[in-house]
């Protein structure tokens, strides 16, 4: 469903913008201006101006995921439709709320955001747009629990699409840890004092906080004794050689053998697989299940987003996209037929229900985000 | 106007673009952090405007923030002591190497052609258990297992010590290279050691550039955040670390404003004593 643009639809959108209140009239007079002016000389302030309807920036997780977004959506889209995607990175979807917080509208527009949490966060500081589902037909072949979760944050309206799924599992090095062990200790594995030093952990405190709630046999979506949950956090961080920031960071952990056991994201245990290292990984019972979306902010150009979206959500992108990443997309596997690969790869389902996955409940784990993220900063130094 | 007033306008005029870009990229974001700091965050994120001292109060009463600032000053002071112990034979080995000083020089300044942080991140290679140096120890049959030498706080300070020795060479080098040689040659006609004469002639006069240097290698180490980061274990956390995870991590960019004021301020005060008493004048000449 993608055409390639020619400049009286880029006026006529522009036009649009400024008519829907989009856009500001200055704004609006300056574009066309220098478009004027672009026609008789190619100022830098022209190619600007052209820039400003002409791209749209994206941010996600770096590393192997962003190399699957440019090689497999990214660029075919510049191909067929002439609007470039600026693509940056970000570490982790707080780091990445303080810039939009610091940022002008229209700065920053789709960012790969995990979890219904985060969706929740940023729709609550003001910074969700409301996306026109006409403008994106591919959605049907979404799987509908996916997107369901997001309307009731947003009043019935999306401002996301869901794009993919995978666990935060545990990760171990076979040539040290046997599958047996794992599998018996679950998560208490990444707390067995017979691997001091050799454990790592995502410096992220809901990762801290669910493993904690499991290691002390207790929901992680409703935990009742905290205490007994920091006190496992803390053991961990006292067995632990060091929290890990970025997938990067866990990739070079596990392959370099720094560590032999850590939590970890599914994609990426994957694709160390894929490179021929001798890691497992397992979900143990209650692991934490997430889906990301594809979020856009407030202030974005709507139609060029929604264009990008919808090419993105194309079942031959979205699952060229998931092969390059490792991590199941959000097709519906009794709607499009989703090939060898993605059916191997961990946490995928089958029957489209995601019934076997735990997620994080939104409304728990944001009205304790102040105060747990707050502690964790000091039970990680050492407090 | 007269010819007394335009020269007195003069130094104003043309200092007026740097004092532009130092009030509008210095004093006026500096401003906001001042504003922000008496500001609240709400559950949900968003900030409160208005006049509210919790943040300060927080920052200052709190002994988390007080134990991990006395930390880093810690270790921005050993850092500085390493990097005095290392810059200053480096130093007086350029200063007194004759003709090759410039190429000396340049091989000093090639480290900043290299990324800082990639520059921290190579010590990864360096000392991780697959490392060169374990891969090293392992094939010269010295070890039989790789040690693990990565994420403390030791590969912390050795971190800071690579990213700031070249500040304290450099002003170490200012300062010795502007001794005049034929006093060492005079103590040493009056009967004095060489040894007698570097610690008795050269070394008192050396020690403003080893002042500025150890100012500059403390308040830079003092405010790092990215070599614990990368280096460091889960203990190992600095003062900047809490600045960025007050920010970023907990989006409560009040308290990252105090904190970041706190940190500010105990620098400044060391600022003020060495400008109380050895002037800023030497510190200018190392960073020219």
């Amino acid at each position: 469903m993608t055409r390639k643009i020619d400049n009286t639809t880029r006026y006529e959108r522009l036009r649009d913008r400024y008519m829907n209140g989009d856009l500001d009239r200055r704004s609006f007079l300056g574009l066309i201006g220098a478009a004027g002016l672009a026609y008789g000389v190619q100022t830098p302030f022209a190619r600007e101006a052209m820039a400003a309807t002409q791209q749209v920036r994206f941010d996600g997780w770096g590393g192997v995921v962003s190399e699957a977004f440019r090689k497999h959506a990214f660029d075919p889209y510049t191909a067929k439709t002439g609007i470039k995607v600026v693509d940056g990175t970000f570490g982790g979807g707080d780091e990445y709320l303080s810039r939009v917080k610091a940022s002008q509208p229209g700065e920053y527009n789709i960012a790969h955001l995990s979890g219904v949490f985060d969706y929740a966060r940023y729709a609550n500081l003001g910074f969700a747009s409301e996306l026109n589902e006409a403008n994106i037909p591919n959605l049907e072949f979404v799987i509908p629990k996916l997107i369901d979760v997001y309307r009731p944050i947003t009043g019935g309206k999306i401002s996301c699409v869901p794009y993919d799924y995978g666990t935060t599992g545990i990760a171990y090095n076979r040539k040290h840890i046997s599958d047996e062990e794992a599998k018996q200790k679950g998560a208490k594995l990444l707390i067995d004092a017979a691997y001091k030093g050799k454990i790592a952990g995502w410096s992220d405190w809901r990762t801290r906080i669910w493993y904690g709630a499991l290691q002390t046999g207790q929901d992680p979506n409703a935990a009742t004794d905290m205490d007994a949950v920091w006190e496992a956090v803390r053991t961990h961080r006292d067995l632990s050689l060091k929290y890990w920031t970025s997938g990067a960071e866990l990739m070079s952990l596990l392959a370099e053998e720094e560590i032999y056991a850590t939590e970890a994201w599914s994609g990426r245990i994957y694709t160390l697989q894929e490179q021929g290292h001798d890691i497992g990984y397992i979900d143990p019972p209650n692991g934490f299940g997430w889906q990301e979306c594809l979020f856009v902010l407030k202030g974005s150009p709507m139609e060029a987003c929604e264009e990008l979206l919808n090419f993105m959500l194309a079942p031959e992108t979205s699952i060229a996209v998931a092969e390059g990443q490792n991590y199941p997309p959000a097709l519906d596997p009794s709607k499009v037929d989703l090939r060898q690969k993605i059916p191997t790869l961990p946490a995928f389902d089958p029957s489209g229900t995601l019934s076997g996955l735990t997620f994080a409940d939104p409304g728990y784990w944001n009205s304790h985000e102040a105060e747990w993220s707050k502690t964790f900063g000091r039970v990680q130094k050492g407090y | 106007m007269s010819v007394e007033a335009r020269e007195k306008r003069q130094p104003w005029i043309l200092l007026s673009p740097a004092l532009t870009a130092v009030i509008l990229l210095l004093f006026v974001p500096l401003l906001f952090i001042v504003v922000y700091s008496f500001w609240l965050r709400t559950a949900t994120g968003a900030d409160v405007a208005g006049f509210h001292l919790d943040n300060w109060q927080e920052a200052l009463t709190d002994r988390f923030y007080r134990d991990i600032l006395l930390g880093t000053l810690r270790i921005a002071a050993i850092t500085t002591l390493v990097c005095a112990l290392m810059g200053y034979p480096a130093a007086y080995f350029i200063a007194r190497s004759g003709g090759n000083k410039a190429i000396l020089l340049l091989l000093l300044m090639l480290p900043f052609w290299i990324s800082y942080i990639i520059r921290t991140m190579s010590w990864i290679n360096i000392l991780g258990v697959s490392g060169a140096l374990n891969s090293f120890l392992l094939w010269t049959g010295v070890i039989s297992e790789p040690v693990q030498m990565l994420y403390n706080q030791t590969t912390v300070i050795l971190g800071l010590v690579h990213f700031l020795l070249p500040f304290m060479v450099l002003n170490v080098f200012v300062s010795l290279d502007g001794i005049d040689t034929n006093l060492e040659d005079a103590a040493n006609s009056l009967g004095a050691t060489r040894w007698q004469s570097f610690v008795q002639v050269t070394l008192p006069l050396s020690l403003p550039g080893l002042a500025a240097g150890g100012l500059l290698c403390f308040v830079l180490a003092a405010g790092t955040y990215i070599t614990p980061l990368v280096l460091g274990g889960p203990r190992d956390a600095m003062f900047a670390n809490l600045v960025f995870e007050a920010i970023i991590t907990q989006l409560n960019w009040p308290l990252g404003s105090a904190l970041s004021l706190m940190l500010l301020a105990v620098l400044g005060l060391l600022v003020a004593i060495y400008n109380r008493y050895l002037g800023m004048a030497q510190l200018m000449k190392g960073l020219g």
